[in-house]
């Protein structure tokens, strides 16, 4: 599957408050993420990386700017979607710090829960889970509950969740805080993987020092500013 | 699509069975003092069947002999006999009292009647009906007395010869039924102390003391020439309120119909007893929607952060607001079930009648789905109020 662009955000700009007490937590954001390439976000408490994520995930409306989402401009200037739940669940995937699984459902059902939503017939949904789950090597659990899981296992789940839908993005906070050098390097060469195969754009927001140097592209984000650098890449070359 | 309810009650069953089955108890209780409220209006019928009345003859301006004390001349009977329309009638007395058998004494309602005339038990369960004039007894089962037992009455001895089943008076309490003359005298038969004291004091009046005045005065107040009521069945071809009016008209006494004695026990003499039941009901309504509103909202905020995952993810409100709405519904059907069923195994051991109509139940069921759904909107409320953003951290 080829896409043209993966996500494109200009001049994206948030203020929170009006007057005096009025906040600037994104002053301009510029970022580029292609289809297939994983990128890293990174800035230090309060540079403004939760208020973008929050943007990028269509949950807060940015105050200005432009973002377009695959071949679609989804804000300029204003939301150009109506129905920005059915954007959250048809066009960004999401993978938390914690995995965030639904705990009543298994894990099969945990991954074809969102083409259900989105009206998908339960067993070509549970078919399409099955699939990423076999690609993300954990079908071996597939009739577990997330509370049989090792965290490991479950941020596999959350990631298969994240790709069910074949959004063009994927959001990824934090997504190896909790776990240790070998699971965290795990689950960011499972995403770069997951990147090629589906040809997805993935922001991985992170403060975490053992992946930073996987990446190729950085965004640095300060006062509210991105600045993009080159990264090390390392385990990936 | 999943139900996304059924799978959360699936995986957390034995906490939602638990308190389904607390609610459900509660819901029996609810239902049992539907069913002690019926069970009275019931009772009142029955008494009023059991009679085998067509009109209540009782003393003019009251609400007799069930609602109110009435007393009329033993001897009127004879002159409503012979009224037209009028096919039998028979002095009747009631008296709510202790009957003692052995160790145990048990609170009954004495009836005096006429062998085979209205007021007399219809059937038995076993044994005959009274043929002797003085100390049978026919007994009804839920006094506990059984055939060939003595019991007490006053100052006599009655030997059971007979036993019935609901006869009871409209309070509920199992009916005794003796002879007419012995229970006229237990109406007002008073110790040997009460009656020399009367005597004497009968005597020392100066009205009184003239040859034979004393001794006819003496006389009187030996025996009881009164009666509680007088049942009257009428002929066919005759209403009720026709042969009513007439002994009203003639005879000043007050005649009631079995459509106006019905309204005096159930809309008078139980009124007080059904608002206060009435009462009972509504306030257990407002416990049982407060516990499903405090448990399904403790539920629903226990999975706040999977809601708001869920909101992220682009779950539809609607699909939210009916996961809780059909988990609350869901612990109703539990109660329900758990409710119904306690309330038909304890209802029999209950001292009174308890009565478990199906419309009850029907309107129960009903009453429970509302109070579920209404109370979970407070859950729904907080639920929607989720900000997805919670989902993700800063």
């Amino acid at each position: 599957m080829a896409r043209d662009r993966g996500i494109f955000i200009e001049g994206m700009r948030k203020r929170y408050g009006e007057g005096e007490t009025a906040v600037d937590a994104l002053k301009e954001v510029n970022m580029q993420v292609m289809p297939g390439e994983v990128v890293g976000l990174i800035g230090p408490s309060g540079s403004g990386k939760s208020t973008l994520l929050k943007a990028l995930g269509a949950v807060i409306e940015p105050t200005a700017g432009r973002m377009i989402l695959g071949d679609e401009v989804i804000y300029d200037n204003g939301w150009l979607i109506s129905d920005l739940r059915a954007l959250r669940r048809d066009k960004i995937g999401f993978v938390f710090q914690a995995p965030y699984l639904i705990p009543f459902l298994d894990v099969t059902d945990n991954v074809a829960l969102l083409p259900m939503l989105a009206g998908r017939p339960n067993g070509e949904s549970r078919q399409r889970a099955v699939e990423l789950l076999e690609a993300l090597d954990i079908a071996h659990r597939a009739g577990a509950m997330p509370s049989q899981l090792s965290g490991g296992e479950q941020q596999r789940v959350a990631i298969a969740r994240a790709l069910v839908n074949q959004p063009p993005v994927i959001l990824a906070d934090e997504p190896t805080a909790p776990l240790d050098s070998e699971r965290a390097l795990a689950v960011i060469r499972i995403l770069n993987q997951m990147a090629r195969q589906y040809q997805t754009a993935i922001i991985v927001v992170t403060h975490d020092e053992k992946i930073i140097p996987t990446f190729k592209r950085i965004y640095h984000i300060r006062d509210g500013r991105t600045h993009e650098e080159a990264g090390e890449g390392r385990e990936f070359e | 699509m999943i139900s996304l309810a059924a799978r959360d009650v699936l995986h957390a069953w034995g906490k939602f069975v638990f308190t389904g089955v607390g609610l459900g108890l509660l819901i029996g209780v609810t239902l049992t003092m539907a069913g002690v409220y019926r069970g009275m209006v019931d009772d009142a019928k029955v008494l009023l069947n059991n009679s085998g009345a067509d009109l209540w003859v009782v003393q003019k301006q009251t609400l007799g002999p069930y609602a109110e004390p009435s007393s009329v001349h033993d001897d009127v009977y004879r002159s409503i006999l012979g009224m037209p329309g009028v096919a039998s009638a028979a002095n009747v007395t009631y008296l709510t009292m202790q009957v003692q058998q052995g160790d145990r004494d048990v609170r009954v309602m004495v009836v005096g009647i006429v062998p085979d005339g209205p007021g007399a038990p219809g059937y038995l369960l076993a044994g005959r009906q009274i043929v002797r004039s003085h100390y049978e007894a026919v007994a009804d089962v839920g006094t506990g007395f059984k055939l060939g037992q003595v019991i007490h009455i006053r100052r006599h001895n009655y030997t059971v010869v007979g036993l019935t089943r609901r006869m009871v008076s409209s309070g509920g309490d199992p009916m005794v039924f003796i002879p007419l003359r012995d229970a006229q005298e237990a109406q007002f038969l008073k110790d040997n102390d009460a009656i020399l004291n009367e005597r004497n004091r009968t005597a020392a009046n100066p009205a009184f003391s003239r040859p034979d005045v004393l001794e006819a005065v003496i006389n009187s107040q030996s025996n009881n020439p009164f009666v509680n009521a007088v049942l009257v069945q009428i002929k066919s071809g005759f209403t009720p309120e026709q042969v009513a009016e007439s002994i009203r008209r003639w005879k000043r006494l007050q005649a009631y119909t079995r459509a106006q004695m019905e309204e005096i026990l159930v809309a008078k003499l139980i009124a007080t007893s059904s608002k206060q039941i009435g009462m009972f009901l509504v306030i257990l309504a407002i416990v049982s929607a407060a516990i499903v509103a405090f448990i399904i909202y403790t539920l629903t905020m226990g999975k706040i952060r999977e809601i708001a995952v869920l909101k992220l993810i682009g779950t539809r409100n609607r699909t939210i607001a009916g996961m809780i709405m059909q988990q609350a519904v869901g612990l109703g059907l539990i109660g329900f079930i758990v409710g119904k069923i306690s309330a038909t195994v304890w209802a029999p051991m209950f001292p009174k009648y308890v009565l478990l109509e199906p419309g009850d139940a029907l309107r129960g069921f009903i009453a429970i789905v509302v109070i579920c759904i209404l109370a979970s909107l407070l859950a729904i409320r907080a639920a929607l109020k989720v900000d997805p953003a919670e989902a993700i951290g800063g």
